[in-house]
């Protein structure tokens, strides 16, 4: 199964009470650049709501020094001691839920905390659990096929 | 077998005080005599940094400093330096973690550079240098070890059971110098092979543990046989480890600034490469099935430049054979990741047949000058050449034009089993080519005869077979010494020049013109084509001036890349270079600028060629292989084309003239043509007719340094 920060455009109003308390919590402060949680206005009182869906783990394949990995819970983790900072897991996020802070030296992302969800004024966010996909599995099938082991 | 160096026998140790990097320099470099086990270390001037900038600026002046106009390859002052420059070892800018490594070259007697991916250089460059120097000769089988975390330098003793064949001894020395498991990736590994104690083809392998297979990979600081240099000082590798690479371990003036550059190429290249080059999935054997397309293709030792079997080894024939989506970078954040590679090869011949590797490759040269150009087009075959030569320590480029210019003489019957200890050398046996290497490790038979290259090979040829000298010295396809890489150069007189006006043998590196030139016919007169061989070397040098890699520069393309003005330099990809200089080194830089740095380094590598007594007109001369049709039937595959040129541009009409009349027409006419380029590329680079920098150029430029004009003095004047 995996973990996840579920989202509902349909009912978020844009108050930013999310990034707020994910900034503050990662990084002390109130800035919605250093939030893992993204709310996007698109107009006439619309807002889209974007966070790591844990699941497509591009990322996961992409790492160079595999910095980031998979959880028992299935949430996408950042290792900041193996992390080299060379962002090209920003780059292969689909979504840009892949975040970084200039001048920063790691790249951050939704970790399904779920503390944004407890103080969503709408219930727009929520931490939620889904199966393992194709996607999901794709880094463990690459990763094995090429180990050298036994081989050896 | 395992290994653990506390055991190895320490013969000197030396420590140094740690510090941090400062906008991409250490501003000091090491040395290490290997002879007197002695380490020092030096410091960078201003003056050396404005003038040489970095990498193999700082190669050359080093190897200058360190050598004589008498030194040869094996004498022991002369040296293997490799050096970073100031761009290396960031993690943000694609293709970011280039090595140059520069020695006096076993084949050609001047200076080589050679640009080399691993983790070896940005290790080296954090440990605190911005260069190593390795000089004289070890008694006995050494180890040099630079632990950048504890700071120090160690000497050892090799083990005598320790794996001489690079995928074994890159994966034991890795091990032994590791803390730990999780350590494995801060530890890097130079060394050569068996096949480089016997063969100026000789090179270096660079490694970079890669985690998901839990092995080494291995790439090659391949041309100019410094791999047989590092043997002949007894140095059987030097390793490095440096544990915690971070996103500004660099020191960069505006970090951000490189975290902002660095992350538009990324996306750049998630973009388009797909609908590009493929270098993610295909490497850069993408090339394969255009080139075979252009009739550029080399097959049979350059004779032609296509063949119907070409889709037999075309990118897709490769795409299935590598594991795909794996982040294969050479150096951490190149997401253009060509380092692509086949796991669990099973080996069909020499020692370790019946085990199964990972062959690290095949790229396209490799690809192309032992598979087409040896006629052969069976991928298992390519792999297994790919794999022993790299394990042996050998260039697969030298060996590709060095075996196809060997199955040529055994088809003109100059070879037969008698005179190559039975190998078969018929077009297409890549057994027989794998023997010569096995024999080349062995350090035994024909091998031994076969891995001295090209040059040597066809005198001999002549002197001990009576094979026809012209012949011989036509198909050789050498220059200076050096083994021409692969892409037939017949048909685009700027390539001819891109290969063969270089400093240091004909390597695509300096310039790749030949769409420009012959397929687009962008660069039609003497002049443009002039410009041209002035603009890309220039360009190209920089490059290993910064440790950077040629191709995030133009194998991925910005989308809007060919509505600009000289889509051929890839505008938008300089400014991003200019830019990310500026932002690491905090030094302003502009486009003329950026040529002026290597315009410095390019004029004082010609001058060393002087000083060591080359860097004459005559040392810039091509095989004519490698300029137009030897024998009658290669021009007469080509007729249509050679004939309508006769009419067209030599203004002869073909009608009626026997096939050697117009074999002997064309060649005057390419030889003519070649001697006006080199007239017009000598007068644009600021040189003399004979190939010299004058004083007044090297004033011009910054390089009017007294040591260097003394020896463009003493070859203008006549003494040198």
């Amino acid at each position: 199964m995996i973990k996840y920060l579920h989202t509902d455009d349909s009912k978020c109003v844009g108050c930013m009470t999310c990034t707020a308390v994910c900034s503050q919590m990662y990084f002390k402060e109130d800035n919605p650049a250093k939030s893992c949680i993204q709310v996007f206005g698109m107009g006439k009182g619309a807002f889209h709501l974007v966070a790591c869906d844990q699941e497509c783990r591009k990322c996961v394949m992409e790492c160079p020094t595999q910095a980031i990995t998979v959880a028992k819970t299935g949430v996408v983790m950042i290792n900041k001691s193996l992390c080299v900072g060379c962002l090209a897991c920003v780059a292969v996020c689909p979504v840009e839920a892949m975040r970084y802070y200039p001048g920063n030296k790691n790249p951050f992302k939704c970790i399904a905390c779920g503390a944004c969800a407890k103080k969503c004024p709408k219930e727009a966010l929520s931490v939620r659990e889904k199966e393992e996909s194709e996607a999901a599995r794709k880094p463990f099938e690459v990763a094995a096929a090429v180990a050298q082991g036994g081989d050896k | 077998m395992k290994f653990d160096a506390k055991t190895f026998q320490l013969l000197s140790e030396w420590t140094y005080e740690r510090k941090p990097l400062s906008r991409g320099y250490n501003m000091r470099t090491l040395h290490v005599d290997v002879g007197t086990r002695k380490v020092s270390e030096k410091p960078v001037s201003e003056d050396m940094k404005k003038r040489f900038t970095g990498g193999k600026g700082f190669g050359l002046r080093l190897l200058w400093d360190a050598t004589k106009p008498t030194t040869k390859w094996d004498s022991p002052e002369n040296e293997i330096v490799i050096a970073m420059g100031p761009v290396c070892g960031n993690t943000n800018y694609p293709g970011s973690g280039k090595s140059l490594v520069v020695s006096l070259s076993p084949m050609t007697g001047v200076p080589i550079d050679s640009n080399v991916g691993g983790y070896f250089g940005p290790y080296l460059k954090f440990s605190g240098w911005d260069a190593l120097e390795l000089q004289g000769k070890a008694e006995r089988e050494t180890i040099v070890f630079i632990d950048g975390n504890e700071g120090a330098v160690r000497i050892y003793d090799a083990p005598a059971d320790l794996p001489q064949d690079t995928h074994l001894l890159a994966e034991a020395l890795t091990h032994a110098f590791a803390k730990d498991e999780k350590d494995l990736q801060s530890v890097s590994v130079v060394s050569a092979g068996r096949g480089a104690d016997h063969s100026p083809m000789g090179l270096l392998n660079f490694s970079l543990y890669d985690k998901r297979r839990g092995a080494c990979r291995v790439k090659q600081a391949g041309r100019g046989g410094i791999g047989l240099v590092l043997r002949n000082k007894k140095i059987r590798a030097v390793v490095a480890r440096y544990k915690g690479v971070e996103q500004d371990s660099n020191g960069a003036a505006d970090p951000a600034a490189v975290q902002r550059i660095g992350l538009k190429l990324h996306r750049e290249i998630v973009v388009n490469d797909d609908k590009q080059c493929k270098m993610r999935k295909q490497g850069t054997a993408h090339l394969m099935e255009v080139m075979n397309d252009y009739d550029l293709l080399p097959t049979k030792n350059h004779k032609y430049g296509q063949d119907p079997k070409g889709p037999e080894v075309a990118s897709w024939v490769w795409e299935k054979l590598f594991s795909l989506d794996l982040p294969d970078g050479c150096w951490f954040g190149c997401t253009l990741a060509c380092a692509h590679a086949v796991d669990h090869f099973l080996l069909e011949t020499g020692p370790y047949k019946g085990t199964k590797v990972i062959v690290d490759g095949p790229e396209y040269e490799t690809a192309a000058g032992v598979g087409s150009n040896l006629y052969i087009y069976d991928p298992h075959g390519i792999l297994e050449i790919n794999f022993y030569c790299d394990t042996y320590g050998i260039d697969t480029i030298s060996f590709g034009t060095m075996t196809s210019f060997l199955m040529e003489c055994w088809e003109l019957g100059v070879l037969n089993k008698d005179r190559t200890d039975g190998i078969d050398l018929t077009w297409g046996n890549w057994k027989g080519a794998c023997q010569i290497l096995h024999d080349l490790a062995d350090g035994k038979r024909f091998g031994v005869l076969a891995g001295k290259g090209v040059k040597f090979l066809a005198e001999y040829f002549a002197k001990e077979y009576g094979a026809d000298p012209q012949v011989m010295k036509d198909i050789a396809l050498h220059g200076k010494g050096l083994e021409q890489s692969e892409y037939i150069s017949k048909e685009s007189l700027a390539q001819q020049g891109g290969y063969y006006m270089t400093n240091k043998g004909p390597q695509h590196d300096e310039a790749w013109l030949i769409f420009m030139d012959m397929v687009n016919n962008r660069i039609p007169t003497f002049e443009n084509k002039a410009e041209a061989l002035h603009y890309f070397p220039m360009f190209r040098t920089w490059f290993g001036l910064q440790g950077l890699c040629k191709l995030p520069w133009n194998d991925i393309e910005p989308a809007d890349n060919a509505k600009w003005p000289e889509p051929n330099k890839v505008p938008e990809h300089v400014h991003n270079y200019i830019d990310l200089y500026t932002a690491i080194t905090g030094e302003p830089l502009d486009w003329e600028g950026l040529i002026l740095q290597s315009e410095r380094v390019y004029n004082f590598q010609r001058t060393f060629n002087i000083r060591q007594g080359y860097g004459h007109r005559k040392d810039d001369k091509p095989p004519y292989r490698a300029m137009g049709p030897v024998f009658e039937d290669e021009y007469e595959a080509r007729a249509e084309r050679y004939d309508k040129q006769m009419k067209e541009k030599i203004g002869i009409d073909p009608a009626g003239k026997t096939v050697a009349e117009k074999v002997r027409i064309t060649r005057e006419y390419r030889l003519k043509q070649y001697e006006s380029l080199l007239d017009a590329v000598f007068k644009r680079r600021g040189w003399t007719e004979d190939g010299c920098p004058t004083p007044e150029h090297l004033k011009k430029i910054g390089m009017d340094l007294p040591e260097v004009l003394e020896v463009v003095k003493g070859r203008i004047e006549g003494r040198l």
